[in-house]
């Protein structure tokens, strides 16, 4: 629950964001723009230009020492031992249950020392749960065992992270850093030198990753010049057709991608195979909290199913409305919106399995009135397979 | 249209109110800044000619990217007339809040409700509060 923290942090653009027409919200205890103009404008300029969102409320965890590999192997439900340098996996961390705690990305680099880290990037609601859960799974005696060490920092407030999503990206980005981006591969990523003087000289991390289903990118830089580091992507982006874009359109973009969002598609509740997310799942390697439930989950098929929802109507049906096959309540809207894309409302859903098949035509109960909707495979939009 | 001779409630419809021969009648829409907070349209449902509306109960939705919100009638009474024509041109709602883009007319039964509603100057004050 959000209700509890009293501070609402700001990030290191919130000036930016106020003298540019944001419209500030309270998002998992940050205060955040939702929109600047429009979330459609916003919205269809990321997929057919470039999106540049501050998503500095992301949590990051570092995680260093020569027992980092096994410690997060024993924590996150995919395996990490095996990732080589500049990889990035989207994996899980669930309880002793094998519910979802959270959905993450880890990241695997080397320094420009060439000493190795970890980055777990995970979603701002959950960034306090999933520190308590290192701190209970690294005791003093874990993180200082002789030869095995285990240094972690939650780093989020030391570094900005910016998503610069769109077809343009790659153009708008490569003259500013020194690792060729045309060949980075999706989901991998890079330590980088920043070549512009707004950067004093300072790196990041640049990673061929995102939250919008379009070829994109990610950049974490430190706080103290992410306000002119943003500046200069945001001039030089202009004439590509660049546009700031808030949560909002980060929302619809995701929703329009097919992507779960925790508190939405996942929570505790949920186990990965009916989130549709088995394949995060390595169950036969090192032994992480929720392995044993989910090695028994995943022998029966799940009752109730992640699928996509088109409305046949234009009332959108938002998180909660219940679904029904005649009077059978058979499951949930879990997202909804109006896709700016295909220009008709869509949702994601739980759905009992018997039901999940794609043409399924579905009533869904819309503010107490049945609405006709029909079952898609997800996800709704795939972009042209350009660039990586 | 002059938004001074308007009425207006808290949740943002606005009414203009007319003597007709059949008695008084208001034309009832959403407010500028109404339809700034909401930005992104996409839909509206607008009630039938002849439904009984009653003071500050909803009688259509307005539906954004982000949100749906009930339109809330300002008056009590019966829907004379509805602007089926901007069902399927929401930017006239954008561009004209107050003009072509008015919802319903409605026949007014009480007019008790009206001394209810804030003229111009205190919907401002509610708006700017707001901000």
């Amino acid at each position: 629950m959000d209700g509890q923290q009293s501070t609402i942090f700001r990030t290191p653009l919130f000036e930016w964001h106020a003298a540019h027409g944001a419209r500030m919200v309270d998002f998992a205890g940050w205060s955040m723009p939702v929109q600047y103009t429009s979330i459609v404008d916003e919205h269809l300029a990321t997929r057919s230009a470039i999106g540049i969102t501050d998503v500095s409320h992301m949590g990051r965890l570092r995680f260093e020492g020569p027992g980092a590999a096994v410690f997060l192997a024993e924590l996150l439900t995919r395996r990490v031992s095996d990732m080589r340098e500049g990889q990035i996996r989207y994996s899980l961390v669930t309880n002793e249950q094998g519910g979802i705690q959270d959905d993450v990305l880890v990241g695997y680099y080397h320094n420009a020392n060439g000493q190795p880290f970890y980055v777990v990037v995970v979603n701002a609601s959950n960034r306090q749960k999933i520190v308590d859960w290192v701190h209970a799974h690294l005791p003093p005696e874990r993180a200082e065992r002789p030869g095995q060490e285990v240094i972690f920092t939650d780093v989020t407030r030391l570094w900005a992270m910016f998503a610069i999503q769109g077809p343009r990206s790659v153009e708008l980005l490569q003259p500013l850093v020194d690792v060729d981006l045309r060949w980075m591969r999706y989901y991998h990523g890079a330590q980088a030198s920043i070549l512009h003087p707004a950067a004093h000289r300072q790196g990041g991390i640049i990673s061929r990753t995102g939250y919008t289903g379009e070829d994109g990118f990610e950049l974490s830089v430190g706080a103290s010049i992410a306000a002119d580091v943003w500046d200069v992507i945001v001039e030089l982006g202009k004439p590509l057709g660049l546009v700031p874009a808030g949560l909002g359109a980060r929302d619809t973009l995701r929703l329009e991608a097919g992507m779960p969002l925790y508190g939405h598609e996942l929570d505790e509740h949920i186990d990965p195979f009916q989130a549709g997310l088995g394949f995060a799942c390595h169950l036969t390697g090192y032994d992480f909290p929720g392995r044993d439930a989910l090695r028994e989950i995943e022998q029966r098929p799940p009752r109730r199913v992640r699928v996509g929802l088109e409305m046949v109507g234009r009332r959108v049906a938002r998180q909660g409305s219940r679904i029904l096959a005649g009077t059978d309540d058979i499951g949930e809207v879990t997202s909804g919106t109006f896709s700016p894309t295909l220009k008709k409302p869509i949702a994601m859903a739980y759905i009992r399995r018997e039901y999940a098949e794609p043409g399924t035509v579905v009533s869904v109960d819309v503010r107490g009135r049945m609405e006709p909707a029909r079952l898609v495979p997800l996800p709704f939009y795939r972009r042209n397979n350009k660039g990586a | 249209m002059n938004p001074n001779d308007l009425r207006y409630s808290e949740t943002h419809e606005w009414a203009r109110v007319e003597e007709t021969p059949n008695g008084k009648v208001a034309t009832v829409g959403i407010t500028a800044f109404a339809v700034e907070l909401l930005t992104d349209l996409v839909h509206i449902e607008l009630p039938n000619v002849g439904t009984a509306v009653q003071a500050g109960q909803p009688f259509g939705e307005v539906e954004s990217v982000k949100s749906v919100s009930d339109l809330n009638s300002p008056v009590d009474g019966e829907v004379i007339e509805v602007n089926d024509a901007i069902v399927d041109h929401l930017e006239t709602l954008s561009n004209d809040p107050f003009g072509e883009g008015w919802l319903v007319k409605v026949k007014i039964a009480d007019e008790a409700g009206l001394a209810q509603l804030m003229d111009h100057a205190a919907y401002e004050a509610q708006c700017r509060e707001h901000e």
